[in-house]
């Protein structure tokens, strides 16, 4: 049982970090930066439940508001460039946040033990959930009250006006500015409410592996977090999670039987399910037949 | 309305727009045309701001309008439409419209509050009109990709007035059109004036220019070569150079 509810609580956090990248894939834009916001709202939540005491919900919207502030900051100089060039600056600053990390230390004694970052080492003894006598159903009861929380946020974002918005801009920036869309509002925006939601999950990480360093924000981690909203297609918030269910449910877990082979049947599921579906898993095409299927008729302002 | 004074676009040592001179008063429909590479489409350019000036101003009622960035310009009231065709493919026909009412008037309406008070509604009705205008009505949920031709112009047409512009340019909006699209074109941009809109229309077609606009300019190289009413623009002699060649025109002035 222990062992599922690892895996529900894993999928809760990566369709957070694959949401979190989604909004910023909408606008057309590529941010490899994920882990760097994800990191941040780990650590910042960490370090506020355990060396300042604070409730854990507070905490973790610190972490998700320093998330989005780190990623607006990103946003604005990124955004004079363009395409690939903006892949390499995120790609860098997520390396530098990432090296930061590695090297920042800050422990307090608490009790007979010293606690709190300390570079390389990492940051161990979260202890906030066992500290307070959560049961592992209550965690992740939690967990999934803000992923389905999140979830419900952007896919009511992308119904609306704003969603459509920053999908003309993903379509088309010239067009978009000529029917008078301010582009830097709404890619900054987009870069910031992603960067939240990364923090948002790198805090819920913490806390419930109790052990964060540096090695779990790395690019990889970024390019996850790109794969599912494009695996599972940009035409709705559900492809991601079928992405992230497909992927860590499945490819991760499901495969681990075949030991060594796995990692290279990963590589092969994915060019597979890429070539089979090359919209993502959740295409337009698809999500319409859906709605027609069951009846819904989409809405109009 | 609009006033271009000695405005200059080069590219490296290419003149583009070399010094040109423009007004288009409130109501007026002008048109601007000229051959192929003369201009036109970068004075357009200039005027919503997708290439800075080399050297000039640009007025839009009384005010420079030169620092503003694109979209400012076009909140201001200026709206344009594209040589090739330029929707938002993967919206709806309903959600172009939509996305592109950026009006002052319209942000009011979204602000915080008067959402809540009701003040969304005329916003939906202004797009019910828009598409009953184009005659896209059936077609609101339709993927702007899937439009056929003629209908994505009228969409871009449609979500350029969607902006509540002042002055509208339209950048050959004929291109591509056979004679009876052409004619309900004519239609559409003679009804927009009536709702009091000015505009510059830059075309090749000459059915078209002739036919609506009040006065006409003509590029090319760069420089204004000719201004006048079509009647005029016809017989000028430069005109006629500039067309078909220096021989052309005296051939068929001596014939």
């Amino acid at each position: 049982m222990e062992f599922y509810f690892g895996l529900a609580q894993t999928i809760g956090i990566h369709t957070l970090l694959g949401l979190s990248a989604y909004i910023i894939l909408l606008t057309g834009q590529m941010s490899l930066a994920q882990a760097a916001f994800y990191a941040i709202g780990a650590y910042v939540s960490g370090m506020l439940t355990v060396l300042w005491g604070w409730h854990i919900v507070p905490a973790m919207f610190a972490g998700a508001a320093l998330g989005a502030a780190a990623a607006a900051a990103v946003g604005f100089p990124a955004l004079r460039v363009k395409g690939l060039m903006l892949v390499i600056a995120t790609l860098a600053f997520g390396e530098g946040v990432r090296l930061f990390f590695f090297n920042f230390d800050y422990q307090v004694q608490k009790g007979n033990i010293k606690v709190g970052p300390l570079g390389g080492e990492g940051f161990r003894q979260i202890r906030y959930f066992p500290e307070n006598g959560w049961t592992s159903d209550e965690v992740m009861l939690f967990v999934w009250v803000f992923v389905i929380l999140v979830m419900a946020m952007i896919w009511w974002f992308d119904r609306s006006r704003y969603g459509s918005v920053l999908r003309a801009v993903g379509d088309d920036e010239l067009a978009a500015q000529s029917v008078g869309i301010n582009l830097t509002a709404v890619k900054v925006s987009a870069m910031a409410i992603g960067g939240a939601v990364a923090g948002l999950a790198g805090s819920l990480y913490a806390h419930y592996t109790t052990h964060i360093e540096h090695l779990a924000f790395g690019v990889l981690q970024s390019v996850f977090a790109i794969a599912y909203p494009i695996i599972g297609g940009l035409a709705s918030v559900f492809g991601t999670l079928a992405a992230v269910i497909f992927v860590q449910g499945f490819l991760v877990e499901g495969l681990r039987f075949l030991g060594d082979w796995r990692n290279l049947l990963f590589g092969l599921l994915i060019i597979v399910a890429m070539v089979v579906r090359p919209n993502g898993f959740l295409d337009g095409q698809m999500l319409r037949n859906f709605k027609r299927w069951f009846g819904i008729r989409s809405r109009n302002a | 309305m609009l006033e271009l004074e000695r405005v200059s676009r080069h590219f490296g040592g290419v003149r583009a727009v070399d010094g040109l001179d423009l007004k288009v008063r409130d109501g007026e429909i002008v048109g601007l045309i000229g051959p192929n590479g003369s201009g036109k489409s970068t004075t357009v350019n200039l005027v919503t701001g997708l290439f800075s000036l080399t050297s000039g101003q640009i007025r839009f009622r009384g005010q420079d309008i030169a620092p503003l960035p694109t979209h400012m310009r076009l909140q201001g009231g200026i709206a344009r439409t594209f040589q090739n065709i330029r929707l938002f493919g993967q919206l709806t026909v309903w959600q172009n419209l939509w996305v592109a009412q950026n009006s002052p008037a319209d942000r009011a309406k979204r602000g915080f509050f008067s959402r809540w008070l009701g003040g969304q509604s005329g916003v939906r009705d202004e797009i019910v009109s828009l598409l009953e205008f184009s005659g896209l009505a059936h077609k609101q949920d339709e993927l702007a990709s899937n439009l056929a031709f003629g209908e994505q112009r009228r969409l871009e047409l449609a979500r350029a007035m969607a902006t509540k512009p002042k002055l509208l340019l339209l950048d050959e909006p004929a291109a591509g059109m056979n004679s009876e699209e052409i004619g309900q074109l004519r239609e559409r941009i003679l009804k927009l004036r009536e709702r009091g809109l000015t505009i510059l229309l830059v075309e090749h077609v000459m059915e078209l220019v002739m036919g609506v606009t009040d006065r006409i300019a003509v590029l090319n190289f760069g420089q204004k070569i000719a201004e006048g009413t079509p009647a005029e623009i016809q017989k000028d002699a430069a005109v006629r150079k500039a067309y078909l060649g220096g021989d052309a025109a005296a051939a068929e002035g001596g014939s």
